[in-house]
């Protein structure tokens, strides 16, 4: 059983969770991602490591309730214990060679992206970070992106906050401008960081993006995480589990990983229903 | 008396009743059929049953005490020298092994062994029975990775000879492909706890929730003093024909949806899994995990269950029992047949229509067989013009796996072939001093027996290296 150490809502639907691991806290670096089970019934969620504290022995995790499992992680209380929490998994954020880093943030991609700058920023890379959110309600992780970000622009979709616009308007005035960086990493939602790779696409900067696909084991086993690549026209299936979560974004199917993402959606929707129907009928 | 020239046969649930629930499909003797069956054993001199089986369960020996209908005696008998017997009596090609080599079975059927494996097992495990008293331990402590039937094995006869052993699974319950891959009405997972806690009687430590290359190393594992390792992580990633489709939604690896029914147990109403459930659903492949797949599929509630295999009837790998059965609870086989094609709905008036982007059928080539390949299976050549299209919901792909890089991309001088399967010699020893390994990691998608095998000859090797 794996312990829930720490407790912070970071808006209204998202929640950061520090979880006692000593394993996986030793070995855990920024981009791998962990699998946990909320119950003995549960299902199994990928949650990308949001950070680390080696001393505690501890994992940090941030999530938005979206469905079944979130609505029950998030009812979890400091001292609550969770009976699966397996990792780290995947490779890790590619960093050498890479002296000046754009990071684009997707609303609650940013607490992956989060870790990624900070560990640009300890290798004393010149890190630029552009987060957006929908709205203001939804901004998470300001401070942080500003003390790692050797410059930040905050967007939000309706300019309830920050710049107006989306994560991409900042994005192609830099390169417009001539500023290029080594490499554009992209953490967000998959539409999003299709839009950045069509707009870093005429400067020839280099795009990482971080997959988030559907997955069970998480180990290499079932294949449910594959996403597809095309390389030299060529198509490539790879597992985002052990191949990823990390890819080229030139090389991604986007509108298939966006398909294959809203496979379950509906049974999504209803068991979140459920669930919140049920658990409100408990606390009546 | 005369020998009855058949063997006793096995009760089942059935077909028409058995497509539609999850319970065991084969029922198990009676002892006085068990009695029965065991007395058509022979008891012949040099009993070439033994040697074709991979763990060398002493068959003549078990029977004769079955025989006496001295039941327990008969599982001690077993459990000498097999580890999983309630799993093996249920899951193990037996006519491929030893009952292919049953003297009986020149002139008659075989003794149903595995029949009365099963049937000891079961009769041990319903009754109330002593635990297993761990050993003394002799001071020497063994790593294992995976607890599938290779590590399982391996751990049991190592824990029988006084060794410390930790078993280290990635997922969260022990078992590997007997939890993850086999389904309750071929395996019963209770089955599956129970041999388990049977090892933990003998002191086996199973920690879960650890992937050995990811959350610990194998060199990892000697710092923390464990003398040998045994990698027995199993088959790995699934393959993909790489045809155009297979990207849609309701296309799935025979391990995705396996596992989603098996381990995340959404065969269950209320489960918290998703899975595909009715309409018409296309496996291809014909192994054992395409027959679980495609019977599952029903179980599930599935209209229509195709099997698409390439080769024909004769070169169909499952076991013979799980194809008769798949026969009888209605799945159409369609052999040489090979899909080019997962056709994929797209409504051109609506992008939003929610079923775009989902399968709506597959277009297949028929096949016949042309020389003997390197397999010495005669190889399957397309028929020009034969395509037509099979209307499919759901395609579940069973055509094998290939060996998970985890382990070999993170333990340096661990030797792998061309395929990604962890080279071993005879004893199971790696390229690595004190690293053995077996099963699926080695071979490639086999037998849950032919794993066990494996893990029983590198606990000797381990045995004999460490107490040399």
């Amino acid at each position: 059983m794996f312990r829930i150490l720490h407790r912070r809502e970071l808006n209204d639907t998202v929640t950061e969770l520090s979880i006692h691991a000593p394993l996986v806290a030793r070995k855990a670096k920024p981009g791998q991602f962990i699998i946990l089970r909320v119950n003995e019934e549960g299902e199994r969620i990928p949650l990308t490591v949001a950070g680390v504290d080696r001393d505690e022995g501890s994992v940090k995790i941030i999530f938005q309730v979206v469905g079944a499992t979130t609505e029950l992680l998030n009812r979890k209380r400091e001292g609550d214990l969770i009976p699966d929490f397996v990792g780290p998994l995947g490779i890790p954020t590619h960093t050498e060679g890479i002296n000046k880093v754009l990071i684009v943030g997707g609303g609650v991609g940013c607490a992956i992206a989060l870790p990624v700058a900070e560990e640009f920023k300890r290798l004393g890379a010149e890190v630029t970070s552009v987060i957006g959110f929908r709205s203001k309600e939804l901004l998470i992780l300001e401070d942080e992106f500003r003390a790692c970000s050797d410059r930040l622009a905050v967007m939000t979709d309706d300019g309830s906050y920050g710049r107006h616009g989306n994560v991409t308007v900042p994005l192609k005035e830099m390169l417009e401008a001539g500023e290029r960086f080594d490499r554009i990493i992209a953490i967000g939602p998959l539409v999003m960081m299709k839009f950045v790779v069509l707009a870093a696409k005429p400067y020839g900067v280099p795009v990482t993006v971080s997959m988030n696909p559907i997955m069970i084991d998480g180990t290499g086993m079932c294949g449910g995480c594959r996403v597809t690549l095309v390389k030299d026209g060529k198509r490539v299936t790879k597992f985002a589990c052990v191949d990823g979560p990390d890819f080229d974004g030139y090389e991604i199917d986007f509108d298939e990983a966006i398909s294959r993402g809203r496979m379950y959606r509906d049974f999504e929707r209803r068991a979140h229903e459920e669930t919140c129907n049920l658990l409100k009928k408990a606390e009546v | 008396m005369p020998i009855d020239p058949k063997k006793h046969e096995m009760p089942t649930q059935d077909p028409s009743v058995r497509a539609h629930n999850f319970s065991e499909v084969a029922l198990g003797y009676t002892a006085e059929v068990a009695v029965e069956e065991a007395k058509r054993c022979l008891a012949c001199k040099n009993s070439p049953c033994v040697s074709g089986c991979p763990v060398n369960v002493d068959i003549p020996g078990f029977i004769a005490k079955m025989k006496e209908g001295d039941f327990e005696a008969a599982y001690a008998v077993i459990r000498k020298t097999s580890s999983l017997p309630a799993v093996c009596g249920r899951v193990c090609p037996q006519e491929t092994q030893c009952e292919s080599k049953c003297t009986l079975g020149i002139r008659f059927e075989p003794v149903g062994i595995g029949r009365l494996e099963r049937f000891a097992a079961d009769h041990h495990n319903s009754r109330v029975s002593e635990r297993f008293n761990p050993p003394d331990f002799n001071g020497r402590r063994v790593a294992i990775v995976g607890s599938g039937p290779s590590g399982l094995t391996c751990a049991g006869d190592l824990a029988r000879h006084g060794f410390k052993v930790t078993v280290f699974e990635a997922l969260h319950l022990a078992g590997g492909v007997l939890v993850y891959g086999i389904p309750e009405f071929r395996l019963p997972k209770s089955i599956v706890a129970r041999e388990v806690e049977t090892l933990k009687e003998l002191g086996v430590d199973i920690e879960t929730n650890v992937v050995i290359g990811r959350t610990l190393t194998v060199d990892e594992l000697f710092e923390m003093g464990y003398e040998a390792v045994f990698i027995g992580s199993g088959a790995g990633l699934p393959n993909f024909m790489n045809i155009p489709g297979e990207g849609l939604k309701g296309v799935y690896s025979a391990n995705e949806f396996l596992t989603r029914s098996n381990l995340m147990k959404a065969y269950l109403d209320h489960s918290a899994t998703p899975i595909m459930k009715g309409g018409a659903v296309c496996v291809v492949g014909g192994g054992n995990v395409a027959m679980d797949a495609a019977r599952t599929a029903l179980r599930l509630g599935a209209d229509k269950v195709f099997i698409v295999y390439r080769r024909s009837m004769e070169e169909l790998p499952a076991r013979r029992e799980e194809v008769e059965h798949a026969i009888e609870e209605g799945v159409d086989f369609r052999l040489l047949n090979n899909p080019v094609e997962i056709l994929g709905y797209t409504n051109p008036d609506d992008p939003r229509d929610p079923k775009n982007g989902f399968v709506k059928g597959v277009r297949i080539i028929k096949m016949q067989l042309g020389e003997p390949d390197a397999s010495g299976r005669r190889s399957p050549v397309p028929i020009e013009g034969s395509e037509y299209v099979l209307d499919a919901d759901t395609v579940i792909m069973a055509i094998g796996t290939s060996p998970n890089p985890l382990i070999k991309s993170t333990t340096a001088g661990l030797e792998v072939n061309r395929k990604g399967g962890i080279i071993v010699g005879e004893d199971g020893l790696s390229s690595r001093e004190n690293v053995y390994a077996g099963g699926d990691a080695v071979t490639g998608a086999a037998t849950v027996i032919s794993a066990m095998g494996a893990g029983k000859r590198a606990a000797k090797a381990i045995m004999e290296k460490l107490l040399k």
